[in-house]
């Protein structure tokens, strides 16, 4: 891999996607600081002898993020990023991570256990983005 | 595809080569000295006044040498059937067992060449391996051929052991083996029918063909002691009469006693209490056979005189070489279209 | 575009038994195509027929446009690493390679050797004597280096550890990302196919069940749970693929791009191997076939 910055994992248990997760990984990456702009992704070929995974799915988790402005694809070089995650978001946690203590202290007092609050956390988030799409 | 052919051929060749140097070198070291000690013996047989100790002269050298002769001819003999199982047979089989065949078959060369090659290139080799065998016995063997008087080379048993035939049952057994090969797709049974089929050719072409590729000679000889066309009295009883072939080295098909009137008799009408024919010890079987003749006994012989051993070898030959081709292109006709 | 694989009534009959009944099929090129199914629907047969190894007993099957093995230019374009991956035994690995030159006009010899090297495979080692997981490398290399348009491959990640397996996908994979090579793989191990396949095709008692980009397949098809009910009833036009009940509940797998609206229905989501074994479940269909001997009797589910 040499050259490379990150390496990709594949968790084929996690429900997602291997394209889907090639994605979050490069978001996750940069949100935490470990891609910065100008470094290079492994090439389709790379991350498809490491992971043996189908060339389509890196190359069209790479188009999703060429999309997103977060990389951009050099022909004949290879995939570059262009943009990073990582300030705003990071500054963002501290706040949104108080207030979420506070509503899980709310909750615990409603009488909800942490598995009717991962439930009831997980299908708000699910609705929410289903109302996104709709 | 020749180099993989010769790859997968290279060690078959190399045990047949050696197995052909070893004949070579042993028939090479005990010819010479055969034919001496032949010459020896029959010059040893004209010294001794009246031919007293040869009464049939080589006898002592061929029963000597019988182990050796047979065993020489018996290798002859059997080498279509080992040329068949161990060359022809594996040929497909042994690639349908391993699943290899798809290995080959998905390079880029057409089945029938690929077939056609390997067929091709172990023809070669057998056609080679049996010529060379058979030239090397028939060099050797000679004297003993000579010497072995009831026992011509037309006979069934040598006739398939000399000459150019061995070469013609050599490319058969090949095409036969590989088509059964073709057939049956597994190594063991492919080998054990290759091996059943040969011998039954082998027995059913002396018995039934090769006697009528040519129209036999037929003859009516006189019964007497020292036959008309050097046919011998073997036996004779009140049942019947019979000949064999001496030293004319004819082939000898049929023999049947006739009467007066040309009829087949199963048994001679003469009288075994009194007569030329009665058992009086100091007469020996000549005046029984004359009078046999006088009552007008003949008998009818089919044979192939020893002349036409050429000409019957070739015909032989060439209806093998025929039915090789035959199954050749049955077997690049099938690999076609594979189940 | 020519389609890689195209079949039409296709179908191969051993003795009495179909192999492969009315198969009609396209796969186009660009693909890593997963074929999947129960042992002895039909994958082999397709395989060998898409390779040339079998002659059709009805219907037509194309290749890259033309007769599979019609010549030596049309087996050039296509490779086949046949079921256990077979090699020569008594022929070395470095043998192998002299074969795979010597036979094919376009082998990429120097392809070969990397990969053998790369794999630590001892040239002069005879075949026979290599583990599996080699042998099917082996197999594999000799497949890629003729450099075929089409690569088609029968199981042959079956009899592997999960260490060989990964190292013989990851190769293929590497070469599929070199671009120009269509694959088509056989196997039963689902999770395999969905990480290497961007296309699948399901065969089921010798016939194709469904055939499609795995992207569709996973977008078009849900699960559904809600109160008991008939499958004819189900809201909207959907195609039920597999149903399942108890006395209050039903379970249908459907195919359909419309949601669900209904609010006493879940509509879930579904991984491949379900999607998959919903397909091979017998009760997938409203009708079902039985055989026994020549009679095929029909069931028709309620």
């Amino acid at each position: 891999m040499g050259s490379s910055v990150i390496e990709f994992h594949l968790d084929q248990r996690s429900g997602l996607s291997p394209y889907r997760q090639v994605v979050r990984q490069v978001r996750q990456a940069l949100r935490l600081g470990l891609l910065h702009e100008g470094d290079q992704l492994p090439t389709v070929k790379e991350v498809v002898a490491q992971l043996a995974i189908n060339p389509n799915t890196v190359l069209k988790a790479y188009r999703e993020l060429e999309h997103e402005g977060l990389v951009a694809a050099r022909p004949g070089v290879g995939t570059f990023v262009t943009a990073t995650l990582a300030d705003a978001s990071l500054t963002a946690h501290g706040p949104l991570r108080q207030e979420l203590r506070r509503w899980l202290a709310k909750a615990h007092r409603a009488g909800l256990d942490d598995e009717s609050i991962e439930a009831l956390f997980l299908e708000t988030l699910r609705t929410a983005a289903q109302q996104d799409i709709a | 595809m020749i180099w993989l052919a010769w790859r997968q051929f290279r060690a078959s060749a190399a045990s047949a080569t050696a197995a052909l140097v070893l004949l070579a070198a042993a028939l090479a070291l005990t010819g010479p000295g055969l034919a001496e000690e032949y010459a020896t013996e029959l010059a040893a047989c004209a010294s001794v006044e009246g031919g007293g100790g040869c009464s049939v002269p080589g006898q002592r050298f061929f029963r000597d040498h019988r182990t050796a002769f047979f065993a020489v001819t018996g290798l002859v003999l059997a080498m279509p059937a080992l040329i068949g199982m161990f060359w022809g047979a594996p040929l497909v089989a042994r690639e349908f067992e391993a699943g290899t065949h798809a290995l080959v078959w998905s390079q880029s060369v057409t089945r029938t060449r690929w077939l056609a090659t390997r067929l091709g290139l172990v023809g070669l080799a057998a056609v080679t391996v049996a010529g060379l065998g058979s030239l090397l016995v028939t060099w050797w063997s000679p004297p003993l051929d000579t010497a072995a008087s009831t026992l011509s080379r037309m006979e069934p048993v040598l006739f398939a052991a000399r000459g150019v035939v061995p070469v013609g049952y050599a490319v058969l057994a090949l095409a036969l083996g590989v088509a059964v090969g073709m057939l049956v797709r597994r190594l063991l049974p492919a080998m054990a029918l290759t091996l059943a089929v040969l011998v039954a050719v082998q027995i059913a072409v002396p018995a039934l063909v090769r006697p009528s590729l040519l129209p036999p000679v037929r003859s009516t000889i006189e019964i007497s002691e020292t036959n008309a066309a050097g046919f011998r009295v073997a036996r004779v009883g009140p049942d019947r009469v019979t000949v064999d072939a001496g030293d004319t080295g004819a082939w000898l098909l049929s023999s049947r006693t006739v009467n007066a009137s040309g009829r087949v008799v199963g048994t001679v009408d003469v009288p075994t209490s009194t007569g030329p024919c009665g058992r009086s010890p100091e007469a020996g079987p000549g005046e029984c056979l004359a009078e046999m003749t006088r009552l007008g006994y003949r008998l009818q012989v089919t044979y192939h005189p020893a002349s036409r051993f050429w000409p019957l070898q070739w015909i032989e030959t060439g209806i093998h070489t025929l039915l090789a081709l035959g199954l050749a292109g049955f077997c690049l006709w099938r690999v076609r279209r594979p189940s | 575009m020519t389609a890689a694989v195209r079949a039409d009534g296709l179908g191969k009959r051993y003795g009495r038994h179909w192999a492969l009944t009315d198969c009609a099929l396209e796969i186009p090129v660009g693909h890593v195509v997963g074929l999947v199914g129960p042992n002895g629907a039909g994958k082999t047969t397709l395989l060998g027929l898409a390779s040339g190894q079998l002659a059709p007993t009805t219907g037509d099957i194309t290749v890259l446009g033309d007769r599979p093995g019609a010549g030596p230019e049309q087996l050039a374009r296509v490779g086949f690493v046949a079921q256990g991956t077979p090699v020569y035994d008594r022929l070395s690995v470095a043998d192998h390679l002299r074969l795979g030159s010597r036979l094919n006009p376009g082998w990429d010899d120097a392809l070969a050797r990397r990969r053998v090297q790369r794999l630590g495979i001892d040239p002069g080692r005879p075949a026979g004597r290599l583990s599996a997981g080699q042998r099917a490398q082996l197999a594999l290399t000799m497949g890629l280096a003729k450099r075929p348009e089409l690569l088609l491959l029968d199981e042959p990640v079956a009899a592997l550890d999960p260490l060989a397996r990964r190292e013989f996908l990851q190769g293929l994979m590497e070469a599929a990302a070199e671009g120009g090579l269509t694959v088509v793989l056989s196997s039963h191990l689902v999770p395999d196919v969905e990480r290497v396949c961007d296309y699948l095709v399901v065969l089921v008692d010798s016939r194709v069940r469904v055939a499609a980009p795995v992207d569709d397949l996973l977008a078009t098809h849900h699960r559904i749970t809600g109160p008991r009910r008939d499958p004819a009833r189900l809201p909207g036009d959907r195609h039920v693929v597999s149903a399942s009940h108890t006395d209050r509940q039903s379970t249908f797998v459907v195919r359909g791009d419309a949601p669900v609206h209904d609010p006493t229905w879940i509509t879930g989501r579904i991984g491949l191997e379900d999607l998959v074994i919903a397909y091979m479940d017998p009760t997938s269909t409203t009708v079902r076939t039985e055989r026994d001997g020549h009679r095929t009797t029909l069931r028709v589910l309620r």
